[in-house]
């Protein structure tokens, strides 16, 4: 994948330009070069192993902004090849910055909705950078309502820098939008499987967000604000993002600690932004996995759960 | 229009009073300088331009409840930090000024009461207990007063004062959104009539959860009401925003308040909302 480039990530960059310099240079002159390309691709490996295996939490929040990451229309394009998205919410208008519809994953049918960045500066304006309107959240819950209906299972995926803030979204109520969408997920009739795929910003995150179970890719995050937003609350100072990042925890590894995430979904070394296939396949086994498990489940006990699940979550003392 | 802006970054104001001191009070709004005690009897409304003044938990049960109907629940339940947040302050020590300024133990203070005689189950949040933020406490304590209002078949009410989630708890604090909207569900699904009373202001997690949910919305006059702060939505869009932008009115008219009642009706209409919907059920507890 070319393109941009984290500081951290160029070391291993390099030498994969190197090795593939060297491919070619074999290739061309037909020189037998086979033993130092093993021993550099060992070499890159080991690299990538150690680069990725201690990034910091702000190295997360980049990767899971990366220009390059797969969105989720990439992400449908390659485990939902029957995907037909459905537009509007039937008050307003049609938000793009969330996509929803049906179609199959696997031979699972399925309703999916999912929150839609841009990749040129066009697209960009066009799904608003992944910022949804009130119409999103309502669009998001009237394909819910068809998946209730029809007994199909939700599945969500996550990627927001958080619900826009505009004069227009307070107009048409931002907060109710959102509000419903709790509401009516903690009690819909059938399961909700949601997976963080990049950013989690707050309310505009879980708008879409409540489900049976909460999965979250490697290299993303998750939180009640963004590092920016928190540091320029506590710092006035947007610029110390990172130590915002540390105190608040913000990584799938944090969230899996706080017994809020269910489970990491591995990507492929490097992140999933290196190879969009594998990172679709992983994505596309553990949906079916996790779906066939939930559909086991009667309602009542499905929904039980989904409600235990959330009440309780956090932390307090009782003195008397 | 700005005549004057601060052009000094970083000034601190040093820490605001929760209600004002002396006999004399100045109107926010208005400027009027009113007498402390007649505006206490009239619930703190300025008696020449209806300014709401923001009150404390004690004043509502004070206001809204039957004299000496309140029997709270749960005082005890306090903040613990689980992350071991550092801002500029520990948050642990942040909790400690808040209970020592307030005496309280959280932003909100819950429990059983009565209106005109009827029986109810009460959260009264709090701004003056770190901007009446929700975290952990707030919201295990509004999913225990709507378990409590569901057991007991009784109308709750959910006075909200809030800045919104409280971020020391990071995303703690983001899933008692979701934690507070699923009680409310159950609570809806059997039946349960849910009042939600929004005063002064009530912004960001808290309006996007527990706060839109009511049956009934209810609002004080002039209430700043929204999801985003007005700061952040005049940064992001690069214009002032429009005059009444956020408040109660301007919520009301766009169709997500029912109705806007001033603190001196609100007993009357809260008591008139539980006649006409729970009217004749709210007795039959079993």
């Amino acid at each position: 994948m070319n393109g941009f480039v984290f500081d951290f990530e160029r070391p291993i960059v390099e030498l994969e330009k190197k090795i593939q310099g060297m491919k070619e240079y074999s290739y061309i002159e037909n020189v037998e070069l086979q033993d130092e390309i093993s021993h550099l691709e060992a070499k890159a490996e080991k690299l990538r192993k150690e680069i990725y295996a201690k990034l910091t939490r702000w190295q997360r929040v980049q990767l899971a902004r990366h220009p390059q990451r797969p969105y989720t229309l990439d992400y449908l394009q390659r485990m939902m090849p029957d995907f037909l998205e459905l537009h509007g919410d039937r008050r307003f208008k049609d938000d793009p910055a969330i996509v929803a519809g049906v179609g199959h994953i696997r031979d699972l049918p399925v309703v999916l909705i999912g929150h839609q960045k841009g990749r040129t500066t066009r697209e960009k304006l066009h799904r608003n950078f992944g910022m949804p309107n009130p119409e999103g959240y309502r669009k998001a819950l009237r394909l819910m309502g068809l998946a209730a209906k029809f007994k199909r299972p939700v599945v969500t995926l996550i990627d927001t820098p958080g619900a826009y803030p505009g004069i227009g979204a307070e107009e048409r109520g931002q907060a109710e939008a959102i509000a419903k969408n709790l509401f009516e997920m903690s009690h819909l009739p059938v399961p909700i499987l949601t997976i963080v795929i990049g950013e989690g910003a707050s309310g505009g995150a879980l708008g879409i967000g409540v489900g049976d179970k909460i999965l979250m890719l490697e290299n993303t995050w998750y939180s009640v604000i963004s590092p920016e937003g928190c540091a320029a609350i506590l710092w006035r100072d947007a610029g110390k993002a990172k130590e915002a990042a540390e105190a608040m925890r913000v990584t799938a590894k944090d969230l899996l600690e706080m017994g809020i995430a269910d489970e990491i979904i591995p990507e492929p070394v490097g992140g999933a932004h290196r190879n969009y296939d594998e990172a679709a396949k992983i994505l596309e086994t553990v949906i079916t996995e996790r779906l066939e498990e939930l559909l086991a489940l009667p309602t009542d006990e499905l929904l039980e759960k989904r409600y235990r699940k959330y009440r309780k979550i956090g932390y307090w003392e009782e003195s008397s | 229009m700005v005549w004057f802006r601060r052009k000094q970054q970083g000034v601190l104001t040093t820490e605001k009073k929760v209600l004002p001191d002396g006999l004399w009070i100045k109107c926010e709004q208005c400027g009027e300088v009113l007498y402390r005690q007649e505006l206490e009897r009239n619930m703190w409304v300025c008696h020449k331009c209806d300014f709401h003044f923001r009150i404390q938990s004690h004043h509502y049960i004070l206001f809204l409840l039957d004299d000496g109907s309140f029997e709270e629940f749960y005082a005890g339940i306090k903040s613990v930090d689980p992350l071991r947040f550092k801002g500029k302050k520990k948050y642990a020590d942040q909790l400690k000024d808040a209970v020592k300024k307030t005496g309280m133990n959280e932003a909100i203070r819950t429990g059983f009461g009565k209106i005109n005689g009827k029986p109810v189950v009460m959260a009264i949040m709090d701004f003056s207990f770190i901007g009446g933020s929700m975290g952990s406490v707030v919201g295990e304590k509004v999913a225990l007063a709507t378990e409590k209002a569901m057991e007991r078949n009784l109308p709750l009410i959910i006075i909200s004062s809030s800045g919104g989630a409280r971020m020391m708890e990071a995303a703690f604090s983001l899933m008692q959104m979701a934690k507070t909207a699923a009680a409310l569900a159950r609570f809806s699904d059997r039946g349960g009539l849910y009042i939600s009373v929004l005063t002064n202001p009530t912004t960001g997690g808290t309006t996007a959860s527990y706060a839109m949910l009511g049956d009934v919305n209810v609002a004080e006059p002039g209430a700043l009401i929204g999801f985003a702060g007005p700061r952040v939505i005049k940064e992001t869009i690069g214009q002032d925003l429009p005059d009444g932008f956020q408040r109660s009115e301007f919520v009301l008219e766009h169709g997500f308040l029912d109705i806007i009642v001033k603190r001196q009706a609100m007993k009357k209409t809260l008591s008139q909302l539980i006649d006409s919907l729970k009217g004749g059920q709210t007795a039959q507890a079993s």
